[in-house]
C-alpha cells in the first residue's frame, strides 16, 4: 500500500481535439482533504470523473487506493464514496429507506441514524426527495456517499444550495471525517470553503494545474495592497507593493483627516482570480 | 464514526442478499410510482374490462368462443408487454437521464445483481398482473382455466420466453433512447400499433392478409398466440391463421427476438448519459 491516495501523471483527455486536462500531475496523499478549485470547463469535472472510474483518459498514469480506476473492482468501489454534482433524482423512497439501501451492499457501512443525524436530516428521515428542498437532498447525497465507510470520498460542488448554517455543518462533517483518517478530493466553487476545509488547494485553469499550494500559501503569494481613500468628490485607488512606504509619503502630504483611508490586502479570492487569468475583475 | 473491531470480521454482502435488496427497491419505485401502477400494471385490466365489455359476442367463427374470451388471452400478453418492454424501456432510460444509473455505478452493486433485481422485479409484478386478468377472464368472460398439465407447461413456457423478450428488449430500448422523458411518448405508439395489428384488439385473423405478414414478424402476435392455445378451447386452433395453435414457430419467434433483445442489450447498455461518454 502505497501513502498516495491519488496519484496522476502526465494525464491528457481531449474531447474533439480540444485538450480538456494537459498533462496533469497531482498526488493526493492519505488522510489529506483536498480542494480542486477551477472556473467551469477547466477540466475539474473530467479529472474527478477520470479518478472515479467514470471516464477514460487519452493518456497518463492514474492510480486511486492502489489501482487504476478504469479497472474499478467491486472492493475498489467499497472504499470509495462518491457524491456526484447532480442531486438525488426522484425516488419513491424516503431518505431513511434510501440510506438503509446504500448501507446493505457494504461490509462495514455506518449507521443509518447515525448518517441521518451527521447531516441534519433526522427530522426528515421519512420525507421522499421531492419533499426535500436542494438542500436537503445534497445532505442525503452527503449521506449516501459516506455511508459505506470509504477510504476516499468525493465531493463535487457538495454545498451549492446550501444555507450558511448548513453549510457550516457540513464543514463539521468533513472535519470529521477527516479526523477518522479519510481522503477527501472536493471540488468547490466557494473559496471560503476550501479555505476553511482543505489541506491544500489546486487550482485548474484550461487543463493544468497553474497553483498548488496550502490556502496559507496562497494568501501569502500575494504581496501587494490597495490603498484607498477620498479626495473631495473622488475616490482614489492605488496598487502598492509596498503599503506601508506608500502610507507614509500619503500621511505627509495631507494635514488632519484623510477620508475614508483604507488599506485592503488581496483575498484569496483575489489570488484565485490572479490565477486563473480573471485578476482584472477583483 | 470509528471502526468496531466486530465490524472488521465481517463479510461483504452476498450477491443474492444484494439482488433480493435490489428487488425490494424495484418493488418499492414501482408499486409507489402512480404511472407505473396506472399505466403499465393496471392499464391491461381497465381496457379488458371496457373493451371486452363493450365488444364481446358471443360466438367467434362458430367455436363458441367469445371475443371477450379471445381479448383476454390478447391482454395477458399485452400486460407482459407493457411490465416488461414498455414499463423497463421508459424506467431506464429516465434512471439514466436523471444519473441513477451512475449513482448505482459508483457504488459496490455488481451489474448482474442490478439486472436480476429489474427482471425479479418485472417477474412478480407481471405473475400478480397475469393473475388478476386471469380472474377477471374467469368471472367476466367464462374463460375455462385449464385442467390438465400439459396446458400449464405450455403456459410456463410462454409466459417466461415471453416475458424474457419483453425484458430484454425493454433493457435494449432504454438505450436506444436518448431522453428519458421522451420515452413515454415514443414508446406508446409502438405499443398500440403492436396491440392493433398482433390480435390482441382484433382478431388476428380479420385483419388484411398483407398486415398479417407483417404483423407475424413482431413478438407479439406470436405471444399472444401461445396464450390462446392455453386458454381457449382446443376448437378454436382450427380458427388460427394457420389453423393451428403453431406452438413451436411461437416458441422460434420468442426465441429469436429473445436473442435479438438479449444481444442489442449487452452491446449498447451504458451506464451514462450520452453527453456524459
Amino acid at each position: 500500500m502505497t501513502d498516495a491516495a491519488i496519484q496522476i501523471s502526465g494525464l491528457v483527455k481531449s474531447y474533439g481535439g480540444v485538450r480538456a486536462v494537459n498533462e496533469l500531475d497531482l498526488t493526493i496523499p492519505r488522510g489529506e482533504v483536498f480542494a480542486l478549485l477551477g472556473p467551469n470547463g477547466a477540466g475539474k469535472s473530467t479529472t474527478v470523473e477520470i479518478l472515479e472510474g467514470f471516464r477514460g483518459r487519452d493518456s497518463g498514469d492514474v492510480t486511486v487506493l492502489g489501482i487504476d480506476p478504469v479497472m474499478a473492482t467491486r472492493s475498489w468501489r467499497e472504499k470509495v464514496g462518491i457524491m456526484l454534482q447532480s442531486t438525488s433524482p426522484r425516488s419513491f423512497l424516503s431518505a431513511r429507506e434510501a440510506l438503509e439501501h446504500a448501507s446493505r451492499l457494504y461490509t462495514h457501512p455506518r449507521g443509518v441514524d447515525e448518517m441521518l443525524e451527521a447531516v441534519g436530516l433526522m427530522e426528515k428521515a421519512e420525507d421522499k426527495p421531492q419533499e426535500l428542498s436542494g438542500g436537503q437532498r445534497r445532505r442525503l447525497d452527503v449521506a449516501t456517499a459516506l455511508i459505506g465507510r470509504p477510504e476516499l470520498v468525493f465531493l463535487d460542488e457538495p454545498t451549492t444550495g446550501f444555507d450558511p448554517e448548513a453549510r457550516r455543518q457540513f464543514w463539521k462533517l468533513v472535519e470529521s471525517i477527516a479526523a477518522d483518517g479519510t481522503t477527501v478530493l472536493l471540488t468547490t466553487h466557494y473559496l471560503d470553503e476550501a479555505d476553511y476545509l482543505a489541506d491544500r488547494i489546486g487550482i485548474i485553469a484550461a487543463g493544468e494545474l497553474v497553483a498548488l499550494d496550502t490556502p496559507e500559501g496562497l494568501r501569502n503569494r500575494a504581496t501587494g495592497a490597495r490603498v484607498s481613500w477620498r479626495e473631495g468628490a473622488t475616490t482614489r485607488t492605488e496598487h502598492t507593493e509596498t503599503p506601508t512606504a506608500f502610507l507614509r509619503d500619503l500621511l505627509s502630504h495631507h494635514d488632519g483627516e484623510i477620508d475614508r483611508l483604507e488599506v485592503t490586502h488581496p483575498s484569496l479570492e483575489d489570488v484565485y482570480l490572479d490565477l486563473i487569468g480573471g485578476g482584472e475583475q477583483a | 464514526m470509528t471502526t468496531t473491531a466486530a465490524t472488521n470480521i465481517a463479510k461483504p454482502p452476498s450477491w443474492w442478499s444484494m439482488t433480493a435488496d435490489r428487488t425490494v427497491v424495484e418493488l418499492k419505485e414501482f408499486l409507489r410510482s402512480r404511472e407505473q401502477m396506472i399505466f403499465i400494471f393496471f392499464f391491461p385490466m381497465i381496457l379488458l374490462a371496457l373493451f371486452g365489455a363493450i365488444f364481446n359476442s358471443d360466438d367467434l367463427y362458430g367455436t363458441g368462443v367469445s371475443f371477450g374470451q379471445y381479448f383476454v388471452a390478447g391482454m395477458i400478453a399485452s400486460g407482459m408487454l407493457n411490465t416488461g418492454f414498455q414499463s423497463l424501456a421508459i424506467s431506464i432510460s429516465i434512471d439514466r437521464s436523471e444519473d441513477v444509473l451512475k449513482r448505482i455505478r459508483a457504488t459496490p452493486l455488481p451489474p448482474t445483481a442490478y439486472f436480476a433485481g429489474k427482471i425479479l422485479q418485472v417477474i412478480l409484478v407481471s405473475i400478480v398482473q397475469v393473475a388478476l386478468l386471469l380472474a377477471m377472464g374467469v368471472f367476466m368472460f367464462d374463460v375455462a382455466l385449464p385442467t390438465d398439465s400439459q396446458h400449464w407447461v405450455t403456459f410456463a413456457w410462454v409466459f417466461l420466453l415471453g416475458l424474457a423478450t419483453s425484458t430484454a428488449w425493454g433493457i435494449a430500448t432504454s438505450s436506444l433512447l436518448r431522453n428519458g422523458k421522451a420515452a413515454s411518448a415514443l414508446l406508446t405508439p409502438i405499443v398500440l400499433a403492436l396491440q392493433f395489428t398482433s390480435g390482441v384488439f382484433f382478431v388476428f385473423t380479420e385483419l388484411p392478409t398483407w398486415l398479417q405478414n407483417v404483423a407475424q414478424i413482431f413478438p407479439l402476435k406470436w405471444l399472444a398466440q401461445g396464450m390462446r392455445a392455453v386458454f381457449l378451447p382446443e376448437e378454436f386452433a382450427a380458427a388460427e391463421a394457420a389453423g393451428s395453435w403453431q406452438l413451436p414457430m411461437v416458441a422460434i419467434m420468442l426465441t429469436v427476438w429473445l436473442v435479438a433483445g438479449l444481444l442489442i442489450s449487452v452491446k449498447t447498455f451504458r451506464w451514462l448519459r450520452v453527453e456524459d461518454r
